[in-house]
């Protein structure tokens, strides 16, 4: 599900973390086929930890997992990279083809990965992840991420005044990956965090041009719409989160659990 | 213009790189940043890189940080000489270096690079000493980490595949380090890892390289 967050007009079979329960009562292919692809469920506890999901589609045990012919892709930096240079030549180019304009948007996915998600992941796990699961806060953790938050965020701040979006005039595949672990924050309870982020004025400029980016609508919108499919069809009460790349796909879905037991 | 890259030969960061440019045939120029006297938190350095980390790499109008990005730079802008680090003229296998260049970054370093931090940078920091807690909890992180490898090895030469590639070389210089450790057991008991980075070894880019790693872990 986290690559319907991230990815549009794509066609292939994608294995999403919805959940699957017994196979004799449902098909494999839950939700629409929204354009040209197809969500593949791989459900929550222990289905990406199984034998065969481990042996032919992600050794991590994790989701997402892309499938086009023969190739089977995990990592979704690698997997977005893919998807962006495959259909660069519609929709949004994600990732124009001049080295040194790529090798900008691989420096903010590298931000990403090793400055970035690392705090948001820690927070979104005390936030939202710990209480799901009936765990205790470490509020120490979360103040300490709060103020490394801070502090990136200043940084994208000065960048986000010299250039609308991290890697300068358009919308690629650096701020793409921003959007997600940012959506999760601000559906955190915690003040704190959304004034982190809308006391910002380019930060939160940024925010809300991406927010508001049609895709990024419809994504929401079928994540939303697979979700009430779930609901209605008794979701279980465990959610094991390692499954997921990051957890802000078992977040989302933690709080419909929620709202329905 | 020659590239210039910032940093010392001992990081590992700037190792990455380093090792990168060699496996080009790349002519560069080292700058060294006096880590110990913090000129990386200069804002003559900052105003290169916001975040106060080595490596930068500067070509011409182009300046850089985060040393994946560096080296994924380098192989594309030289992907006609040397080693063909990236298989860049097929899109699926391209696609397979991304993802276990990706497995180097959200798997396999933060468990490495968290014991590497506490048996080699904590003690140069001289107030305290390694955190056996974080060591014992990375050690265990990285044990099933070297297991998926373990089994990868056995059906590839390397990780993404029959040649060596930026999937197995960002995992050079934190392994270097990690085999100083009393740690090393972990390599080593595993024949498929163990065969792949003596490979890795004897690659002439490593041998260049290699003599500037010079610190040395912790016996912990």
């Amino acid at each position: 599900m986290e690559l319907h967050l991230r990815m549009f007009h794509t066609g292939f079979l994608v294995y999403s973390s919805v959940f699957k329960p017994r196979p004799d009562r449902w098909s494999d292919q839950v939700g629409p086929r929204t354009g040209t692809f197809l969500v593949r469920s791989a459900g929550f506890k222990n289905i990406a930890k199984t034998k065969s999901f481990l042996s032919n589609l992600n050794p991590f045990g994790q989701v997402p997992v892309l499938e086009d012919g023969d190739l089977k892709l995990f990592e979704s930096k690698a997997i977005t990279r893919y998807l962006a240079e495959q259909y660069k030549d519609q929709g949004t180019n994600l990732l124009p083809d001049d080295p040194k304009k790529r090798s900008i948007i691989s420096m903010w996915m590298e931000v990403d990965t090793n400055q970035f998600l690392p705090v948001a992941s820690t927070l979104i796990k005390e936030l939202i992840i710990k209480p799901y699961q009936g765990l205790a806060t470490d509020f120490t953790s979360v103040q300490e991420g709060k103020e490394k938050l801070s502090e990136i965020l200043n940084i994208y701040e000065t960048r986000l005044g010299e250039s609308p979006y991290l890697a300068g005039e358009s919308f690629t595949l650096a701020d793409l990956h921003h959007l997600p672990p940012i959506q999760y924050l601000l559906n955190t309870e915690e003040e704190e965090l959304k004034n982190l982020i809308y006391s910002r004025p380019n930060v939160a400029a940024w925010v809300e041009k991406m927010k508001s980016r049609p895709a990024w609508l419809k994504a929401v919108a079928m994540e939303e719409h697979i979700l009430d499919l779930m609901n209605r069809r008794r979701l279980p009460k465990q959610l094991d989160s390692s499954c997921h790349e990051s957890t802000v796909v078992a977040q989302k879905t933690a709080m419909v659990v929620i709202a329905n037991n | 213009m020659v590239m210039k890259v910032y940093g010392d030969e001992m990081s590992a960061c700037v190792a990455r790189v380093l090792l990168c440019l060699h496996e080009k045939d790349t002519e560069f120029e080292l700058v060294p940043v006096n880590l110990f006297a913090c000129h990386h938190k200069l804002p003559s350095f900052l105003s290169m890189n916001p975040f106060g980390q080595v490596p930068v790499l500067q070509d011409d109008d182009l300046t850089l940080f985060e040393s994946r990005a560096i080296t994924a730079y380098i192989a594309e802008k030289h992907k006609d000489k040397g080693t063909d680090l990236t298989r860049h003229e097929d899109s699926k296998e391209a696609a397979i270096v991304k993802q276990w260049s990706e497995v180097e970054a959200h798997h396999f370093n933060p468990a490495i690079s968290a014991v590497i931090h506490q048996l080699i940078v904590v003690p140069l920091q001289g107030e305290k000493s390694p955190d056996a807690a974080i060591v014992e909890e990375n050690l265990e992180k990285l044990e099933k980490v070297l297991d998926v490898y373990e089994e990868r090895l056995g059906k590839t030469k390397y990780l993404a595949g029959d040649s060596y590639t930026l999937a197995d070389l960002n995992h050079v210089p934190y392994t270097y380090y990690f085999m100083k450790t009393s740690h090393a057991g972990l390599v080593n008991d595993r024949p498929k890892v163990k065969a792949w980075w003596d490979d890795l070894c004897s690659r002439p880019a490593f041998l260049k390289v290699s003599p500037g790693l010079t610190v040395i872990p912790v016996t912990n």
